[in-house]
């Protein structure tokens, strides 16, 4: 596609205009007189490849616990969700309990609820009940991020027309059914990107499973710089978080992006 | 909406951010070589008068909080300093680091009210930049590559790494350091302590790392690890205050050494040795030793 003459003057302006604000940052930065100690703490190339086949390594602790919470988050957090939204008088209850869990597992800080199950539950010394600190974090992480996931659901479902359902209704499918086919389909498209959202939050929140002595990418890199008094290492970490949670990122915006224009396209 | 504006704007700002990108991780990783820090100067005189402190007149001196017993020890009623129940205010100049380094300061010539404190986590204690303290004293064991960070006084502690357990452990029957290389460790994090298990056992499973030692003894005694390694004094100390059913398995082979932590090339460095020789050669520090650490425990030495 051949772009317009103003487009690529656009480009250009856009690009020197990146190049000196860059330049501004780095003068401002680099006059600093601690600047060279400063990057000799936290931006050391040498030390940054040192520690990268270690953090690396460790980040596989990170990739494990967000992959099987999400997995879990995604059932979890609908059928929360779902019990939110129950009208039958007789299930009151459930109703009830889904507000309280979600209201309690967003109020508390993630930090509280590890302690209290990574420590505590193992500590009461009941047979059968894993110890397993890899297990405890994954448990706090599902119960407080399926509450997240649960309210994203609820808007998406919320925001769908009740035209929809009851045109399901009378076309003879049942309150399941039309849920099933009309009300959460049309619901779960929409919510797609701050689910995704909610799910990159999850990923960088995987370092809470340090607090219970496994050793993440991010506790691999504070043995390291408490090795050798250098910050470098979680500079290397924070490299890796975004390199898996860069692409993700940008494929949340490119859905919003799409999913704006498909509904600009229907209003034409 | 114009499509083609919406194309143009995407692609200008992905050029932007790499642009962006590309200049951040240039200018971060250009010249790392570079020496960071002037070289320590030589200094004329330890006269308490020709000192260069933070706060002229007085010795600004830091530790963590909460501070541990027993490097710090003597209660803190009426500190607003440190709180919690730890008992371990350090203007009581109690415990073997608290006492230490008012004997330190009394021979860089400063009386007691001349002395103030200020909290300085141990991250903070190394973080570039300028300090907040003239002297930290935090159980730091000096290594050489620490060294480049920040500097180190002489040793004042020559310090052992104990394995610390409780009965009815995988680690309670250990005798060698053979019999410990399949079991579960942990230890504090950023602790030698953690790197004497690595160098000295070397276990077969991955070191758990806490935060705190609090939080390893937690996990020691629901099971989670079959053994934790601190420094002996301290392991004492849990055995005796902090666990039920403590017990000290050994102590490893390799020391290390507690030292000041001051900031790098800083001019007090050489005043601070003069003291700790001066204290070393009259025997105070040994009397300290005995006073606040004992004499009273016997640590078998695994091999």
């Amino acid at each position: 596609m051949a772009a317009p003459r103003r487009s690529r003057k656009g480009t250009l302006v856009a690009a020197i205009s990146t190049i000196i604000a860059c330049i501004a940052v780095a003068a401002v930065v680099g006059s600093s007189a601690a600047w060279p100690e400063v990057q000799h703490a936290f931006f050391n190339g040498e030390r940054f490849a040192n520690a990268l086949p270690s953090v690396w390594g460790a980040f596989a602790i990170n990739v494990q616990l967000f992959v099987f919470a999400e997995l879990l988050i995604l059932p979890i957090g609908l059928l929360i969700a779902l019990a939110r939204s129950v009208q039958a008088p007789a299930l009151a209850p459930l109703r009830l309990f889904a507000m309280v869990y979600v209201d309690f597992f967003r109020g508390v800080p993630s930090i509280l609820v590890i302690y209290l199950l990574g420590f505590g539950v193992p500590a009461l010394q009941i047979p059968g009940l894993p110890k397993d600190p890899f297990f405890w974090a994954l448990v706090t992480l599902v119960l407080i991020y399926s509450a997240y996931v649960s309210e994203v659901y609820r808007a998406g479902l919320e925001s769908i027309h009740p035209s929809q359902e009851r045109a399901a209704r009378a076309l003879g499918l049942s309150r399941i059914q039309s849920l099933r086919h009309v009300v959460i389909p049309q619901a779960f498209r929409r919510v797609i990107p701050p689910l995704l959202n909610d799910f990159i939050g999850l990923q960088k929140d995987t370092a809470l499973v340090s607090i219970l002595g496994v050793v993440d990418a991010f506790r691999r890199a504070q043995i390291l710089k408490a090795a050798d008094f250098n910050f470098t290492p979680l500079m290397t970490t924070a490299v890796i978080f975004l390199v898996i949670t860069f692409p993700m990122t940008r494929f949340v915006d490119w859905l919003a992006a799409r999913d704006r224009a498909a509904q600009l396209g229907e209003q034409r | 909406m114009d499509t083609q504006r919406v194309h143009r704007f995407t692609q200008t700002t992905r050029l932007s951010v790499a642009i962006m990108a590309l200049a951040l991780i240039l200018a971060a990783c250009t010249s790392t070589a570079a020496s960071p820090s002037p070289s320590p100067s030589t200094v004329a005189s330890c006269a308490k008068a020709d000192l260069v402190l933070k706060t002229a007149g007085t010795l600004t001196l830091s530790t963590d909080n909460p501070a541990y017993s027993p490097w710090f020890q003597g209660g803190n009623k009426g500190s607003e300093l440190f709180d919690g129940d730890y008992g371990n205010d350090p203007y009581k100049g109690k415990g073997f680091e608290g006492a230490l380094a008012y004997a330190i300061a009394g021979e860089l010539g400063f009386a007691k009210g001349e002395v103030t404190w200020v909290v300085t986590t141990f991250d903070q204690s190394f973080a570039p930049g300028v300090k907040a303290f003239d002297l930290f004293m935090n159980q730091v064991s000096i290594t050489s590559t620490r060294a480049e960070a920040v500097d180190f006084s002489a040793g004042y502690y020559d310090v052992y790494q104990a394995v610390l357990t409780v009965e009815g452990s995988a680690a309670a029957s250990a005798a060698s350091i053979a019999d410990l290389k399949e079991l579960q460790f942990g230890a504090q994090i950023g602790t030698t302590s953690y790197q004497a298990i690595i160098d000295d056992i070397a276990p077969t499973k991955d070191v758990m790392t806490y935060n705190t030692n609090d939080d390893a003894v937690a996990a020691l005694e629901s099971g989670q690890i079959d053994a934790m390694v601190t420094d002996v004094p301290t392991a004492v100390y849990m055995r005796d205050f902090q666990l039920t059913k403590g017990l000290i398995v050994g102590q490893l082979p390799t020391p290390g050494q507690f030292g000041v932590v001051l900031e790098k090339g800083s001019t007090l460095t050489a005043c601070v040795n003069e003291a700790i020789a001066a204290l070393e050669a009259d025997g105070t520090i040994a009397a300290l030793m005995t006073k606040w650490l004992g004499t009273d425990y016997t640590v078998p030495e695994l091999n």
